[in-house]
């Protein structure tokens, strides 16, 4: 298990630290000594090639995966803090056959009311409050596995936001959403970051996006490889190796 | 149960003068609701074929319980448990596809179970019953084991119901938000052994997946929340339940083979008038 506590170090703002995390599946080494520190407030984007280990990194900081190394929460002012952390799943497929509503969804997650005598009026309210941190009010009564990509991710965001969380972990946001669906979700955590005061870490293979919301991005492939200012790293020589890219590309 | 045989002695119904009918009415009333809820969720986290599997599993123990002289009903429960234990373990430790170990587990299952029912040139006749089930020859007493396993099903229900959905829905989410994702499954899966190991004797191996899968696939046809899918479901199983008994008992059919037939019909019509939800 994660064990999150408070070391020092963040003076005026809440962080988290990993540090020298390493991870080991089976006899493979996937992480290697992975060190990060992220700021609450900060946009954080994790980006590599397909199996560097950018899922495996959040399953570790989520605790489903064993690790050796450190990873710390602090707040300041506190001497022992425990992290919230709230996650969105990579491409979460909903069977469009399953008759959940979105508010089935959030009873199963928030109510001890079981969710199959429908949502109770305060539930309900409750339902409705985070959606609307989403712009997602009418999602209500949708099944959602009739969802779009975009949508799905808004709900699946909520749901993430109830109760609010220090850290928002979200694996691939961005894939299987449109254009305008992706603005619209990057605009809607930059908002999010600024009112909570909350660390989001990401990953993604969209670069696009990463000069105008991250603070930071971080190269992954089995071990950190590059970090810093989106234009730093993607302008980096290590950029272009891990994703085999030419000079001037 | 006096009050019970009262009340249909005083009704107009010829076919329920007759205390096995009472009896058998009675049992149907408890099954149907049972078959209802967990048809929702075997219908939901895609375990179908693996409750087929299950019946085939208490048969075998049915036929240990016989060929050692111990009660066959509870050896039947204890074999179908350690069945489902044996093969959520082999699945989690298997990279095989779910529906391979099934057939694996299932086919040996049936073979055992023949294999032990027949040793040293043993009649098979008497396991038909079990094969076909007969739910007119239940009995007060079983009746009253009925009860109590409804009564246990709808506490569990009520108190695991959100999680069994979440995990059955969407198995890394319900990891994210804190729940156990195989210790809730192994709990349920256990669950389904006990009931369908029980209901074998009234319903029958041959009718029990139809009564565990039809209700359910039935509701998903018309329902767009959990509260319509679990309503639509125990509405039908009890519908198909009080028709199939009164068919069975004017044609002198099998009432096992008369609700599965009813709740076909019932899939046919719901699949017409499937909504397109959204």
């Amino acid at each position: 298990m994660i064990n999150l506590f408070h070391s020092g170090g963040c003076h005026d703002s809440c962080c988290l630290k990993v540090q020298n995390v390493t991870v080991r599946i089976g006899g493979d080494r996937i992480l290697k000594d992975v060190n990060l520190h992220v700021h609450c407030g900060q946009l954080v984007a994790l980006i590599g090639p397909n199996g560097a280990g950018k899922s495996t990194l959040l399953k570790t900081l989520l605790g489903e995966r064993e690790f050796d190394g450190n990873i710390i929460f602090s707040v300041p002012g506190a001497r022992r803090a425990k992290a919230r952390i709230g996650y969105v799943p990579q491409t979460p497929n909903f069977d469009p056959g399953d008759p959940v509503s979105v508010a089935d969804l959030f009873n199963c997650c928030l109510s001890r009311r079981p969710a199959f005598l429908g949502a109770s009026k305060s539930d309900r309210e409750l339902i409705l409050e985070c959606l609307d941190r989403v712009h997602g009010e009418d999602l209500i009564d949708k099944r959602v596995g009739t969802l779009s990509g975009g949508e799905l991710q808004r709900v699946l965001l909520a749901l993430a936001l109830e109760p609010m969380p220090n850290i928002l972990i979200l694996d691939e946001p961005l894939s299987g959403v449109d254009i305008e669906g992706q603005t619209g979700l990057m605009d809607m955590l930059d908002e999010i970051r600024r009112d909570y005061d909350l660390s989001i870490l990401m990953t993604t293979h969209d670069f696009s996006m990463l000069s105008r919301y991250a603070d930071r991005v971080v190269l992954i492939d089995h071990e950190v490889k590059c970090q810093g200012t989106p234009e730093e790293v993607l302008g980096s020589a290590e950029f272009r190796t891990a994703f085999r890219m030419k000079e001037g590309t | 149960m006096q009050l019970w045989y009262a009340l249909w002695d005083a009704l107009p119904f010829e076919l329920l003068h007759w205390d096995f009918m009472k009896n058998a009415l009675l049992a149907l009333l408890l099954l149907a609701p049972l078959f209802g809820l967990l048809s929702t969720m075997i219908v939901t986290g895609r375990m179908s074929f693996f409750s087929d599997a299950l019946g085939h599993s208490a048969f075998t123990g049915i036929a240990i319980g016989c060929i050692c002289g111990l009660a066959p009903t509870a050896v039947a429960v204890a074999f179908s448990v350690a069945f489902a234990l044996l093969f959520s373990w082999v699945r989690s430790r298997s990279n095989q596809a779910a529906d391979t170990l099934i057939g694996v587990f299932s086919s040996t299952a049936v073979a055992l179970g023949i294999f032990i029912a027949t040793l040293g040139g043993g009649s098979f006749t008497k396991y038909n019953k079990y094969l076909i089930g007969d739910v007119l020859s239940v009995t007060p007493a079983e009746i009253g084991v009925l009860a109590i396993v409804l009564l246990c099903v709808a506490v569990f229900w009520v108190l695991f119901g959100n999680r069994l959905v979440l995990v059955s829905i969407h198995p890394q989410l319900a990891s994210s938000r804190g729940l156990k994702v195989k210790t809730t499954q192994t709990i349920f899966t256990v669950c389904i052994a006990v009931v369908v190991t029980l209901a074998i004797n009234w319903v029958g191996l041959l009718m029990l997946n139809s009564l565990l899968v039809l209700p359910a696939a039935s509701a998903r046809n018309v329902s767009k929340n959990l509260r319509q899918y679990h309503g639509f479901s125990v509405l039908f199983a009890l519908l198909a339940s009080l028709i199939g008994l009164s068919v069975s008992y004017h044609l002198g059919a099998s009432t096992g083979a008369a609700i599965s037939l009813c709740l076909a019909v019932i899939f046919s019509v719901s699949f017409v008038f499937r909504k397109k939800v959204s």
